[in-house]
């Protein structure tokens, strides 16, 4: 049972991965842009996790705890850059 | 009991990809760039969550050890969605709206963000009357 949960939460992932993906590619405004590759940051370490929990190992926590660090770093580094024309000032 | 825990792993990570994907079909479906930002910063930090969630289920229950690490992860992600969230919405206030097409303040002023060098010495000097000599 936890097998295809499994799988099925690995498809939705992977699906709403390819969405960002598209939004992306066509996002209006730079914000927008912004958004989904938070997003996609977001999935990432969702992925990561199921990924660690399928193979059965922890080494992928760690993973997951940098990829949200840098995804929390490069966002707010992006959208200062995008206010302030400058990100340490 | 074994079969309670693994109905618990299995309903938890099916509600996280159902969030999951709402979050990420939210963010390509809605038409308004302030409406776009709630899908992804609720529905998807609710979807790695559940995920998280199952995952220290079936170490609890399955490998036989509490494992802390998602603990970690989720506390940073509650606390980092907000802001990342905050520093979106900024980005397009100042992109694209004016004080204009801006909501009313309330009082008669403008949202502070909009301000300008000149409109913070005036809040400023609002606030400090300058001494008596």
């Amino acid at each position: 049972m936890i097998e295809s949960a499994a799988t099925f939460a690995f498809a939705c992932f992977a699906l709403a991965m390819l969405m960002n993906l598209w939004k992306v590619v066509t996002a209006p405004d730079v914000a927008d842009r912004i958004l989904a590759l938070d997003t996609m940051f977001i999935n990432a370490i969702a992925l990561m996790v199921l990924y660690g929990m399928a193979l059965g190992t922890e080494i992928f926590f760690e993973a997951a705890m940098i990829i949200a660090m840098l995804g929390f770093v490069s966002t707010v580094a992006y959208a200062r850059f995008i206010l302030r024309g400058n990100i340490i000032e | 009991m074994e079969n309670l825990f693994e109905l618990l792993v299995a309903a938890f990570l099916v509600i996280a990809g159902i969030f999951g994907i709402v979050g990420s079909f939210g963010l390509i479906k809605l038409n308004d760039p302030m409406s776009r930002l709630h899908a992804p910063t609720k529905a998807t930090t609710l979807g790695v969550g559940g995920v998280l969630l199952a995952s220290m289920l079936h170490a609890a229950a399955f490998e036989e050890h509490f494992s802390y690490h998602e603990l970690m992860i989720t506390l940073f992600l509650f606390l980092t969605a907000p802001i990342t969230a905050n520093f979106i919405a900024k980005v397009h206030i100042h992109r694209q709206e004016t004080r204009e097409t801006m909501p009313e303040a309330g009082g008669d002023d403008h949202w502070a963000t909009h301000d300008t060098p000149e409109d913070e010495e005036r809040r400023h000097a609002a606030h400090n009357p300058p001494a008596e000599e």
